[in-house]
């Protein structure tokens, strides 16, 4: 049974993330996604991660990815044409696209060779034993006491930069102050002259000196 | 106070002036500058005088006295103190500088007053006037040094003070240029002496100069050569030939400039430094006889150069470097006493000639050629009252004080007898064209038709006309770093009347001190100076004395009279002589193409040879093979280090993703 | 499955990923394809998680999780100014930082 709910669930991985890069309008991408880290939840599940896999639906399917539909709907950005722009030739071009999917694919392989073949022969079980319990293995209880106890201090740093990236966010979405002209801004009125005219100062005995003679003030 | 407190203070109180002006003049109310630039060298004069009188309290046998004020180094035998001689010498020429210096310095407040440079002209000023007391107070070679180049210096600032001019800055180069070639003699001159006597202080040379440093004959090869090297430095200082030409561009500079520096004090430079090592000089007649010579040439050269010159200035100039030739010639021949009288009173009456010729060009609105001025008898009496007092005074006519210093010169020189003969008469030649000349500015700018300036002066109007350069004519304005809008006239500021009355009463008077049979005043008064000297005595037999005391007087009298026909009995006469001899009067106009040969066989080839360094040399090997060649390197380097940042975020991407592939390859072959 | 099914998908989606990451322009798809990535390594550490029987994995996933969130925010943050600034909602256009 849980071969059959692996194979459904790695398949929709599989295609979320195929959709992802491959679907041309943005917000089919943004869908695709949401499609992609659902079927992940349902992994975590299959992995006993029982509380990871709630705050991915909830945190990043549900907040995350309601606000990626938010940009997405404001942006937009063009559905990418295909074109002959797409083609051309230099960093940007056809060569750019047949270079990625390569360097990706012997990733890869690399990667696969790296985790399957080692020499690691607890991946080929099932994993360590599991008893169900209030505070087993995967249950909230679990991983709430692991936060507060051995990794406090990540606890504290990753709640720190929550708020920075949230003042961040502001910062960089908010309104401008006026220095450069948004759209969607009223038109700027014409900028004064910078007052660099100092005033002359008073005539004082002059000295004489090279610097006048060439133009400077005393 | 002793006397060395007072020579201390002589030097102090200019440089105290300067520091003064130069840092404070901001503060300054509005001649401020030029009051206390005077006060300071009026002060400096005080303390010569005390010092004077000081001196001559002592005992005639100690009256060289020498006081150290800081021991500066001791090294390989050299002993380098800051140390000044108070000497009769010195004490007569910081009398004679700090004095004429004071009535320049009041002269100048009325000229410069418009000036915007007012306060900058009064530091170099007082800057000059304490190099040149530091130079003749110096009491070792090393501060005689110091003060020889610190006055090269100033009067560079000084010939370039209206430094937007070019014809202005080219001069101060030039005028540098040949004091440095000066310098170099100085210094190598030095050593030669330094080499046997092993000292450099003044005293201690000639001592040991006298007990036979140099052997016991005569014209050993190192002391001439040194002494010729100190005469290449003279001749540089005082402009003699070959080394003359810097002083007529000189007269760029500021009028009471080229009446402080280029007529009273600096040029005369040289003629104290021969006077100074006498001892030197008696063991090295050879070098005494090229002295003579250059001396009596350059008399010769610029008093017939003077003639033609039309630019009046110039012909005070040429002027100048004709009465040092008189001077040096008698230095060299022994007559010490006489060379220093006559550079006492050619101080007082050439200062007075280039003052009276300041006022008259402000009269012309800045112009200086002698072709466009006339008849300013009536408009300026004043200057012309001054111009006849010193022209009498330089063409030594009796009674005034030129008659008895430069005759006195010429006696001394005759009664040495041999081939001295030569120099006497021709000293005597130099005086007749000395007259001629200094009559020739004086009637073509006073006698004659009055030109415009000079009928409107009569009228009580000043001229201004459009500032421009006076040497080339191109217009100029009168801010900062030009002459000022305003033309000084003697007769209309009083400053520069009571300096050139006093001036004009001294050129008048001087002579009383040194007459003949009567009274030696500067004879007995340098004589301690000269006590180590075998030609210092004067025995002056009454035939020549009466004889050249007569020639001298009639040939400036006739040298007046013949200026008065040529220029203004029968105005053409000039034009018909000049006519009549085109090969001569080219000759005189082109200064004896001394210009023109240096500008060919040393300036030229000079040129040649830097442009060829700088191009066939350093442009190569320095600009394009090390520094180009190494910046080229980097550049190519980094335009190959710069291609792989693109731009392009992708091509980044896929420059990591290719990194970890590759780093995790290398890991997969190493397990 | 044994675990080492769950490393494989990890792997397959990370590189899927890669290739997202290199070959698409719209930069809001860029982050998206950038989140791949990140959830296949998310996966990765739950399965070994699981293997080893202790929730450090788990934790990790979670810390990875936030910051992948913070991260979200401020790369949009980043886009919407760009589009705010009138420019071409496009990576190679946004290439300025060149030699």
């Amino acid at each position: 049974m849980s071969s059959v709910l692996f194979f459904i669930a790695a398949i929709g991985v599989l295609a979320g993330a195929i959709g992802v890069v491959v679907l041309r309008n943005p917000l089919y991408c943004v869908l695709a996604l949401v499609v992609h880290l659902v079927a992940l939840a349902v992994l975590f599940l299959l992995l006993r991660a029982e509380f990871v896999a709630a705050i991915q639906v909830v945190i990043y399917a549900g907040a995350v990815m309601v606000l990626y539909v938010f940009v997405v709907a404001y942006v937009g950005g063009e559905a990418e044409t295909i074109g002959a722009r797409l083609r051309s030739a230099g960093p940007t071009g056809a060569a750019l696209r047949r270079a990625g999917v390569i360097l990706a694919a012997a990733l890869l392989v690399e990667l696969l060779i790296a985790l399957l073949g080692t020499g690691l022969s607890a991946i080929d079980g099932h994993g360590a034993g599991y008893t169900p319990g209030p505070q087993a293995y995967g249950t909230p209880a679990y991983i709430g006491k692991l936060l507060l106890t051995r990794f406090l201090l990540a606890f504290e740093i990753a709640s720190f930069l929550l708020l920075i990236a949230a003042v961040g966010g502001v910062v960089l979405a908010g309104r401008s102050t006026g220095a450069v002209r948004d759209a969607g801004d009223a038109p700027a009125r014409g900028d004064a002259p910078p007052a660099l005219a100092v005033p002359p100062p008073p005539e004082l005995r002059s000295a004489g000196s090279m610097a006048e003679g060439v133009g400077g003030s005393v | 106070m002793s006397t060395t407190t007072y020579a201390w203070l002589v030097l102090a109180f200019p440089l105290a002036g300067m520091l003064i002006v130069a840092f404070g003049y901001r503060v300054l109310w509005g001649r401020g500058a030029g009051w206390i630039a005077t006060g300071a060298i009026l002060l400096s004069f005080a303390a010569s005088v005390g010092a004077l009188i000081s001196l001559q309290g002592h005992d005639p046998a100690h009256r060289q006295i020498v006081s150290t004020l800081y021991h500066y180094a001791s090294t390989v035998g050299v002993n380098a103190d800051m140390s000044i001689l108070v000497d009769p010498l010195s004490v007569f020429m910081i009398l004679v500088v700090s004095g004429v210096s004071t009535l320049i310095h009041l002269y100048s407040v009325s000229y410069m007053e418009s000036d915007r440079g007012f306060a900058r002209y009064f530091a170099y000023l007082n800057f000059f006037v304490f190099a040149m007391l530091l130079l003749v107070l110096a009491g070792n070679f090393l501060l005689l040094t110091v003060g020889w180049a610190f006055v090269g210096a100033a009067s560079y600032l000084l010939i370039s003070f209206w430094y937007r001019r070019t014809t202005a800055t080219r001069a101060g180069i030039y005028a540098f240029v040949i004091n440095v070639v000066g310098d170099v003699g100085m210094v190598l001159g030095t050593y030669f002496i330094f080499k046997h006597t092993h000292t450099l202080d003044l005293l201690g040379s000639f001592h040991a100069a006298g007990a036979g440093a140099f052997g016991h004959a005569t014209n050993n090869g190192d002391l001439v050569a040194g002494c010729v090297m100190l005469l290449v430095a003279a001749f540089a200082k005082s402009a003699q030939l070959p080394l003359h030409t810097w002083l007529p561009d000189a007269m760029e500079g500021p009028t009471p400039v080229s009446s402080l520096i280029h007529a009273a004090t600096m040029v005369t430079a040289g003629v104290y430094l021969i006077a100074r090592t006498h001892v030197l000089f008696e063991l090295a007649p050879s070098a005494q006889d090229v002295g003579a010579i250059v001396g009596v040439a350059t008399l010769l050269v610029a008093g017939t150069i003077a003639l033609a010159q039309p630019d009046i200035k110039r012909v005070i100039a040429y002027s100048t470097m004709s009465q040092i030739g008189y001077m040096i010639m008698g230095v060299s021949v022994g007559a010490y006493a006489a060379g220093l009288f006559h550079l006492m009173t050619h101080a007082f009456f050439k200062a007075l000639l280039f003052m009276a010729a300041g006022s008259l060009i402000g009269a012309m609105a800045g112009e200086q050629s002698l072709d466009r001025m006339g008849g300013f008898r009536r408009a300026l009496p004043f200057t012309f009252a001054c111009f006849v007092i010193g022209g009498l005074a330089l063409s030594a006519i009796p009674p005034l004080s030129g008659f008895f210093s430069k005759d006195e010169i010429l006696l001394v020189t005759g009664e040495r007898g041999g081939w001295h003969w030569a120099l006497y008469v021709l000293g005597y030649i130099g005086s007749l064209l000395t007259a001629i000349y200094t009559f020739r500015i004086i009637f073509r700018a006073f006698f004659g038709k009055p030109v415009e300036e000079a009928s409107k002066l009569e009228a009580g109007v000043v001229t201004h006309g459009h500032p421009a350069n006076p040497a080339t004519g191109e217009a100029e304005d009168t801010d900062v770093g030009f002459p000022g809008p305003a033309h000084a006239i003697a007769e209309r500021a009083l400053p520069m009347r009571i300096a050139m009355s006093l001036l004009a009463l001294g050129a008048t008077g001087a002579g009383l001190v040194q007459i003949p049979k009567v009274d030696s005043v500067v004879d007995d008064f340098l004589r301690p100076s000269f006590a180590d000297s075998s030609l210092y005595a004067t025995h002056t037999k009454n035939g020549l004395l009466a004889v050249g005391l007569a020639v001298g007087a009639v040939l400036g009298l006739a040298g007046i009279a013949i200026a008065y026909r040529v220029w203004v009995a029968r105005p053409g006469t000039a034009t018909v002589v000049r006519e009549r001899v085109p090969a001569l009067y080219g000759l005189l106009a082109n200064k004896w193409y001394f210009d023109d040969a240096l500008e060919r066989f040393v300036v030229a080839p000079m040129g040649a040879l830097g442009r060829l360094a700088r191009g066939g040399i350093e442009r190569v090997f320095v600009d394009e093979a090390l520094v180009g060649g190494t910046s080229a390197i980097v550049r190519a380097g980094s335009a190959a280090v710069r291609a792989a940042q693109s731009g392009f975020v992708r091509y980044y991407a896929a420059l990591l993703v290719l990194g970890v592939a590759g780093v995790s390859f290398y890991f997969l072959l190493q397990t | 499955m044994t675990i080492a099914w769950y490393l494989a998908v990890s792997a397959i989606v990370f590189s899927l990923g890669a290739i997202g990451v290199m070959t698409r322009r719209n930069p809001l798809v860029v982050l998206l394809c950038l989140e791949l990535m990140l959830n296949g390594g998310n996966l990765a550490l739950v399965a070994f998680s699981r293997m080893w029987g202790d929730g450090d994995g788990q934790i990790l996933a979670i810390v990875v999780l936030t910051v992948a969130a913070c991260e979200v925010c401020i790369g949009l943050g980043l886009v919407v100014a760009i589009y705010r600034r009138r420019l071409p909602i496009d990576v190679d256009e946004m290439r300025e930082l060149h030699g």
